[in-house]
């Protein structure tokens, strides 16, 4: 089985990567572009049986921060 | 004064902070990020700059993680002493020793260059060898040096004097300009920029040396 756990920097914490991928789509001529947000997706392939609250484990140890970072998990 | 020095793959200020402590009277033990225990008899345990395992994940997350970590973590449960430079402070933070994250440098940039730092509290073993208020000037090279922390956070480390270094001019984004923090027992020390290279006339400063012969001083005494 698997899971994908998207991580996110939370609202209200700056993220100088997304502003920059917001300026250079500008530059292209992107018009309309209101925000731009970056994170990462982490798939995971599963022994069979993993519950969705072992994997919100693994997020609070280890696959975000939670200082800085919001995670969803689909399994 | 005994010091551990942790080395990761991918650490490579570990010999700088050797050096700058072998030469400030400590005897130093470099130990391994596999190995389970610290040496008997450690004070201070030094995390190191660098690229602990390339910054995969987060930079620090990973190494946080590492068997020798939760020695380090036991040590500092206990009140031992323990110092994070630049990829360390980043592991510290990683590990809850320290609140707050080191997020991407504002402007993307890698900062690379000797910058000025207020020393704003010089009521611990790292900064008793400064006045409060002494300019000096560190070495900094990072790009993750983004010290962010949420407001009751940033409150608390002003409140109780536990912000240690701040820049003269913020290269990073930093938040209040934060460039090092003390825990709150203020015996763990996590700061971006590199006192280990300023304590040789060779590396073009010395004002690195008070931190550590200060450090010696305190824990010799202890």
């Amino acid at each position: 089985m698997k899971a994908r756990v998207y991580v996110m920097l939370k609202n209200g914490v700056l993220d100088p990567q997304g502003e920059a991928v917001h300026h250079a789509l500008g530059a292209l001529g992107f018009d309309g572009v209101e925000s731009v947000r970056q994170g990462k997706v982490i798939e995971l392939d599963l022994a069979e049986g993993t519950t969705e609250a072992q994997v919100g484990e693994m997020c609070e140890k280890l696959l975000a921060n939670t200082v800085i970072e919001s995670y969803r998990i689909e399994m | 004064m005994k010091a551990a020095v942790i080395v990761f793959p991918g650490s490579n200020c570990d010999r700088d902070m050797a050096v700058a402590l072998r030469a400030a009277g400590a005897e130093v033990a470099m130990v391994w990020h596999k190995d389970r225990g610290l040496p008997d008899g450690v004070d201070l345990v030094a995390v190191p700059g660098g690229f602990s395992f390339g910054d995969y994940l987060r930079c620090g997350a990973i190494a946080a993680q590492s068997p020798i970590c939760r020695a380090v973590v036991d040590h500092a449960r206990r009140g031992g002493f323990v110092i994070g430079v630049c990829n360390g402070f980043q592991v510290l933070a990683e590990t809850g020793l320290l609140p707050g994250a080191l997020m991407r440098n504002a402007r993307l940039k890698f900062v690379c260059k000797t910058l000025d730092l207020t020393v704003e509290t010089a009521d611990s073993a790292f900064t008793s060898g400064y006045r409060a208020g002494q300019v000096v000037r560190y070495p900094v090279a990072h790009h993750d040096g983004n010290y962010f922390a949420d407001r009751d956070i940033l409150d608390r480390l002003a409140g109780e004097d536990r912000i240690a270094f701040r820049y003269a001019e913020n290269p990073n984004g930093s938040q209040n300009g934060i460039a090092g923090i003390l825990s709150e027992n203020r015996r763990v020390l996590g700061l971006m920029p590199h006192p280990e290279r300023a304590v040789d006339e060779g590396h073009g400063g010395t004002d690195g040396q008070a931190l550590f012969r200060s450090l010696a001083g305190a824990l010799v005494a202890a």
